[in-house]
């Protein structure tokens, strides 16, 4: 069985949650007790039907307010797949929220209502999408049941979204015309909407093919921790464990450790179930290599005729997640892959309207929710890829100095 | 069955893999960045998962950091034995926090009434032994699918010096990229299992043949019906009039306190039993057999802010 990761977003009633919880109850996630509870508060509050963004809306002033305040994680599976949902709020002050959800999607799922068409927060999202490079787009044209099911209606949103997506950098689109309340299309194929040809909302989750959508092609192993057990009957051992985010490790592999540049081989590859054939991405591992060289947590394992960038002075995307705004001249902390730096911002290049992709190069500063393009200057070389290439060794984050927070989130431009 | 256990093509992870090798990134995260890391360990299945994982993560080295437990005292005994056992056999260090002890030392007052629930004491019991011991870093076993609060946790979550958890000021958390800066005092609560559901840790405890407490599988007990649920009958739990105990084959799908973890009529007898059961399941496991979450709408929601686990 896979596992799908998605994204989804949409306006505060665009019915993104009402959308969850029929995915959730029609594919019987929900259990009884949770309609139960939802259809108590419904009943309290005096609604018309069960509210299913109840299911979703966890947080006490979610309830009240009748809002999403933040990412929420929901899990539901089928024979074919499980997926993880990160439900992430429509509001303009949350966008951060977005990113955030979609860091991880293999899909993003973007609602419109059909009433009101294609609006700015529709752009804002697909925008962030392919910003994040999340493989998959998917636009799910809600509230068909209020347009009457209208052929003509659903046609013109996908022209027009289309259009516009050909503006960004989205590898796959499609499109899907549903009812989240009455629940057309979303599981099973709608009788009301004969004139659509295409799968239901589930079918596609279950049908997109994503194993393609890993760099298997860079062999990249940032390390984590070294494994030393120092015990008499390991008095030896040596390993570099980690995740690998990119390519494929064997043993006898020749390998090339930076920032040393040392080459050696791959002596074998440990886990705790066995020696491993054949590491590649997302698996954790342990690496032994043949030669004793001084490897440390925040190295990186690539091949000496595959190398990732080395450099301090950085060309990135930022999107920036706090009050307090950005400016040339500010240090930060930055976490890329397995390793902490300080950063010093040195030049804002522009902030790119995120509504209307335009570019705005007299920003001198980006505020709460910005996206823009920055460069900085680290303390120490990072091994790095463009973030087109490789979404795990081409992103950062940001942290204050002072607040611990994170307050930005970086990708990396670089060769491709 | 298919356990969601085997490669699914060439270079494809299947779930449980997939969801394997995040959490032991995340492990291995915590034991680089922080100083003084512990594991939450109630010898619940989550909790022994959690410790199987963290196994995984350092072999052939051992856990780089001990386990606690908080022990309110009404514990069955059954995972208490257990507990030591598992603790014994990895060679891992125990710390026990006792509720007990912060009655004793007046720190706490025990509730009123007949059967007074220890569940919301052990948050002061677990702050103290925080501070006590400086831990800047704590595993839980919570999963996200388990409760509607738990899904808007991040999984390194901060607690100020208070361990409080502010739901509506959480750092955002991107990629692989764990932020785990805190100052001294504050700490983090992290959360290995958080994309786990209740039928992956099944699948996974019958796939690595990882041994639990027997209470989780079905055996005959004693028990009596309250609000819903069937209870135990034992030390720390007192009858009321209209309740009568009767024999019944069940197990446990939560452990928790003796006086508020139901447990489920099932005649699930081994790991595989359960997977069948639980895929088939139209309840959650914390709306079936939790008595404190049941308090209200926002139960787990107010005791978390308060630096519940």
């Amino acid at each position: 069985m896979e596992l799908l990761r998605l994204a989804t977003a949409g306006s505060v009633d665009d019915g993104k949650s009402t959308l969850i919880g029929r995915l959730l109850f029609d594919s019987k996630a929900i259990f009884e007790d949770q309609l139960e509870s939802v259809e108590r508060v419904s009943r309290q509050r005096g609604d018309e039907y069960t509210d299913l963004a109840l299911l979703t809306d966890g947080l006490r002033a979610e309830r009240e307010q009748g809002i999403t305040i933040d990412v929420a994680y929901r899990y539901f599976a089928t024979p074919a797949r499980k997926f993880i949902i990160a439900d992430t709020p429509g509001h303009i002050q949350y966008t951060r929220n977005m990113v955030t959800g979609n860091s991880t999607a293999d899909l993003t799922l973007v609602l419109v209502d059909a009433r009101k068409g294609i609006v700015e927060q529709t752009r804002r999202h697909a925008f962030l999408a392919s910003l994040l490079r999340v493989p998959h787009l998917l636009l799910c044209v809600n509230k068909m049941d209020l347009v009457d099911y209208d052929r003509e209606v659903f046609e013109s949103i996908r022209e027009e979204f289309a259009a516009f997506a050909s503006r960004l950098d989205v590898a796959d689109l499609s499109f899907v015309p549903v009812s989240a309340l009455q629940g057309d299309n979303v599981v099973q194929r709608s009788a009301n909407m004969p004139w659509y040809e295409g799968a239901s909302l589930l079918h596609h989750l279950e049908q997109i093919y994503i194993s393609s959508d890993r760099n298997l092609i860079d062999p990249r192993l940032p390390v984590q921790w070294v494994v030393r057990p120092q015990t008499t009957a390991q008095p030896d051992y040596r390993g570099y464990a980690g995740q690998v985010v990119g390519g494929v490790f064997k043993a006898g592999d020749e390998v090339m450790v930076l920032p040393s540049g040392l080459a050696t081989t791959v002596a074998g590859i440990d886990s705790f179930d066995g020696p491993v054939d054949e590491a590649f991405p997302p698996m954790s591992v342990t690496l032994r290599l043949t030669d004793d060289v001084d490897v440390s947590r925040g190295d990186l394992i690539c091949r000496p005729l595959n190398q990732p960038t080395v450099g301090q002075d950085l060309d990135a995307m930022v999107a920036w997640m706090t009050e307090r705004p950005l400016r040339p001249g500010d240090f930060l902390a930055l976490k890329h892959t397995t390793r902490w730096v300080r950063a010093v911002i040195r030049d804002i290049h522009y902030r790119l309207d995120v509504n209307t992709l335009h570019r705005d190069e007299s920003a001198s500063s980006l505020g709460l929710n910005d996206v823009g393009r920055v460069s900085l200057r680290v303390t120490q070389p990072l091994f790095y890829d463009s973030y087109r290439r490789n979404r795990q060794t081409g992103s950062f984050i940001l942290a204050a100095e002072d607040t611990n927070v994170t307050v930005g989130a970086g990708m990396l431009h670089g060769p491709d | 069955m298919d356990r969601g256990r085997g490669a699914v093509g060439q270079y494809q992870l299947s779930q449980l893999q997939n969801i394997e090798a995040r959490s032991v990134h995340i492990f291995r995260e915590v034991a680089a960045e922080f100083e003084r890391p512990v594991l939450l360990f109630s010898g619940g299945k989550d909790s022994v998962v959690m410790l199987q994982l963290a196994q995984k993560a350092f072999w052939p080295g051992r856990i780089p950091f001990p386990v606690m437990h908080v022990d309110t005292g009404h514990n069955f005994p059954e995972v208490l034995a257990f507990r030591d056992r598992c603790v014994e056999a990895m060679g891992a260090t125990l710390v026990v926090a006792s509720v007990q002890e912060s009655i004793d030392s007046g720190r706490v007052a025990e509730e009123g009434g007949a059967n007074p629930s220890r569940n919301r004491l052990q948050t002061r019991t677990l702050l103290d032994a925080i501070n006590e011991h400086r831990f800047d870093a704590v595993f839980g076993g919570a999963r996200r699918d388990e409760e509607k609060a738990r899904a808007k946790e991040r999984i390194f979550s901060f607690r100020d010096e208070f361990g409080q958890w502010d739901p509506k000021n959480q750092r955002p958390e991107l990629w692989s990229l764990f932020n785990g800066r805190h100052r001294a005092g504050e700490h983090i609560r992290v959360f290995p299992l958080s994309d786990w559901t209740e039928l992956d840790i099944w699948q996974y405890v019958a796939s690595e043949q990882i041994d639990l407490p027997p209470i989780y599988y079905s055996h005959r007990r004693q028990v009596f019906r309250r609000d819903g649920m069937l209870l135990s009958v034992g030390p720390h739990v007192s009858l009321r009039e209209d309740e009568e105990v009767f024999e019944a084959t069940v197990r446990y799908r939560t452990v928790g306190d003796m006086t508020c973890t139901g447990a489920v009529e099932s005649s699930a007898a081994t790991a595989d039993d359960i997977v069948i059961e639980v895929a088939a399941s139209r309840l959650t496991e914390r709306g079936a057999t939790r008595a404190d979450d049941r308090v209200s709408e926002a139960a787990m929601e107010d005791r978390k802010r308060e630096g519940y686990f």
